[in-house]
């Protein structure tokens, strides 16, 4: 079996005991970050790029530290979300619905290790998935041309702001200032200078890890100082911790299912790990029906969505390293890395360098195991993290993203345009306009604007070209319902409110 | 309502005049048959129209912050552009320990945390910065080293 063999290849490199110390450190790293409000796996993962790219590590060392913080902060988001009623980062919202109020019935233990074992569950199984589908999807890739891609490109984009946001003129606005600032800098085509308005500095274009930091950290730092740290509420006493097995073995079916979702919700591109605890959570709710109390604190309520966010954040990774395009805000950040890196994700990947793809699953699967054992009898530990006041912490989280930036290019210009970002950030969020959007729009825009320029040269500039093959067509296709169906099933699929005292 | 009218119409301006500058991007003999124009134009029409759209059909107001939290926001840019331009010339230590020092006493008002919190992420993560990731980064302003 290929499998088996491309595994014996990851399992050589992630073993080696640099590597495996850089999985355990990310996963220490990770879960502190996803623990701690404010910091979640997209502006975490985010502010520490510019940090593990100038301590030169190599690509597949940086990939497994990055991944690895990035899957630990899936699982330490849920601590914050059961102990404060906070959620560590987004999708960790739907853990706060039964986490809290379990934690507050005294079973704050219980719900951490069900929730711990869940994450487990969720992040093994998707992993399992992604060692499966992605050889395959790599292969389908291949047939894909620039026609077929630049379709893709707007499928991510159409279904990220169809599902993933409120208003489709937002998200489409979102995804257009971001494409716009792709294109600032010197054309690759002709050679010329685009939109620079003259400035120097714009001449190499804005840098992704620039907007990425300043969008996702430094805008959290004026959230944190409009409401003057007050969303900190005192949180609930986590006193011994046992393990609940009977709750975990009568949770398996849920575990199971709600890992299905969930990794289906990641690989979709543009859904990303809140679509997938959000559709885990309310498809137990429907299985479980009014007897089983979701909303109240019930086991059930807290492992459907944390398998299903951890399913996602390894479904995520299918479309992001077959494709190239990302399936939620994180793997956005990850693609930077990728892109940082010198490493061009999509097919290739998996033939000229198959040490990367396969040395990253296999250490996906060893931190797996790590973060159950630190989050399960270990737990206390990162509970004692939560402490950190925010008066500490958003200076901290600042300076690192000033330094991390400085250390890039060693330009105030790149520091000033990171304060905008934030600024930006900050009154996007306001009006609603989501930012996730953006980031992919910076990302992708020069690709997606290649394989427009490459299509039409290949065909002469004949238009529908695009529409040309039935893989084309099927992407716009998918494309467009993305895009106009969440309007008509906003109503179906509202939100369910935070959990208020 | 009126901050997404103002919203959207912000946005059609700038998106108008990002067509305009980009209809006055230089083409060179290579040309290809898209050049490079019409991408930028096409992204600029999209969000103007987008813009528009949303100028007529507005979501409901934010709860924007009261003056006096706008003026701590408006502080806080100001901060970090000073801090941009001082971290250069000044080396990291003192403009760090001002900066997380002002910041901290925005989230929290008590300046004696305040002033903790300044000096003890300034020193500290210098520590980190320099000796355990190896960055180099400059303690002290150029001027004391002579």
């Amino acid at each position: 079996m290929d499998l088996f063999a491309n595994l014996a290849i990851g399992f050589s490199i992630a073993l080696s005991p640099y590597t495996l110390m850089l999985a355990v450190f990310g996963c220490f790293i990770g879960t502190i970050i996803g623990a701690l409000p404010g910091l979640g796996p997209s502006n975490g993962v985010a502010i520490l790029i510019p940090l593990t790219f100038s301590m030169g590590l190599d690509a597949t060392s940086a990939l497994v530290l990055m991944t690895a913080v990035y899957y630990g902060a899936m699982y330490g988001g849920r601590i914050s979300s059961i102990l404060l009623n906070i959620p560590g980062d987004e999708p960790a919202l739907m853990t706060t619905l039964d986490g809290y109020p379990m934690a507050k019935a005294g079973r704050a233990g219980d719900a951490l290790v069900i929730s711990g074992v869940a994450s487990f569950t969720g992040a093994f199984l998707s992993t399992v998935g992604l060692m499966l589908l992605a050889p395959l999807l790599a292969r389908i890739a291949f047939q894909f041309g620039p026609a077929e891609y630049f379709a893709l490109y707007l499928l991510a984009f159409a279904t990220l702001g169809g599902i993933a946001s409120n208003n489709q003129a937002k998200a489409a606005i979102a995804s257009c200032i971001g494409l716009g600032i792709a294109m600032i800098g010197v054309d690759n085509n002709s050679g010329m200078p685009r939109l620079t308005g003259g400035n120097l500095h714009l001449y190499d274009g804005i840098d992704f890890l620039v907007a990425i930091v300043g969008l996702f950290a430094i805008a959290e730092v004026f959230f944190f100082i409009e409401s003057h740290g007050k969303n900190t509420s005192i949180g609930v006493k986590l006193e011994k911790v046992t393990v609940p097995w009977r709750d975990i073995w009568n949770t398996k079916w849920t575990q199971l299912r709600a890992s299905l979702i969930g990794f289906v919700a990641g690989v979709l591109p543009g859904a990303g790990a809140s679509l997938g605890s959000f559709l885990a959570y309310m498809g137990e709710k429907s299985i479980a029906g009014e007897e089983g109390k979701f909303g109240t604190g019930v086991a059930k309520g807290v492992a459907a969505p944390e398998a299903g966010n951890n399913a996602a954040a390894g479904g995520a990774l299918v479309p992001m390293l077959t494709l190239g395009v990302p399936g939620s805000g994180t793997t956005a950040v990850l693609l930077a890395l990728l892109m940082t890196l010198n490493i061009t994700p999509g097919p290739t990947l998996f033939t000229d360098r198959p040490e990367v793809v396969w040395g990253l699953i296999a250490s996906l699967l060893i931190a797996n195991f790590v973060l159950l054992l630190m989050n399960v009898p270990m737990v206390k530990v990162f509970v004692k993290i939560l402490s950190v006041p925010p008066w500490v912490l958003l200076p901290g989280v600042t300076m690192i993203s000033f330094v991390g930036i400085y250390s890039l290019s060693g330009s105030y210009f790149d520091l000033l345009l990171m304060v905008a970002f934030g600024a930006l950030g900050w009154v996007l969020r306001k009006l609603d306009v989501p930012t996730v959007p953006i980031i992919l729009g910076i990302l992708l825009g020069g690709h997606m604007e290649d394989s427009l320029r490459r299509a039409m040269v290949l065909s002469d500039g004949d238009v529908t070209y695009l529409f040309s093959s039935p893989i084309a067509i099927g992407l716009w296709i998918v494309a467009v319902a993305g895009f106009v169906a969440p309007m008509f099933l906003r109503n179906v699929l509202t939100k369910p409110q935070r959990v208020s005292d | 309502m009126v901050s997404d009218r103002i919203f959207g119409a912000v946005v059609t301006l700038v998106a108008l005049a990002y067509v305009a500058s980009a209809t006055q991007i230089q083409t060179s003999f290579l040309a290809d048959p898209v050049g490079p124009r019409t991408f930028p134009i096409l992204v600029g029409s999209v969000a103007a129209f987008c813009g528009i759209l949303v100028a007529f059909k507005p979501d409901p107001d934010p709860t924007w912050p009261v003056l006096r939290t706008m003026g701590a926001l408006v502080l806080a840019v100001v901060v970090l552009v000073g801090y941009a331009y001082a971290l250069k010339p000044l080396g990291f230590l003192i403009p760090t320990a001002i900066t997380a020092a002002i910041l901290s006493y925005q989230i929290n008002p008590n300046p004696k945390r305040a002033v903790l919190a300044g000096v003890g992420l300034s020193v500290g993560l210098f520590f980190i910065f320099k000796f355990a990731l190896g960055l180099g980064l400059v303690a002290l302003p150029a001027a004391l080293h002579g």
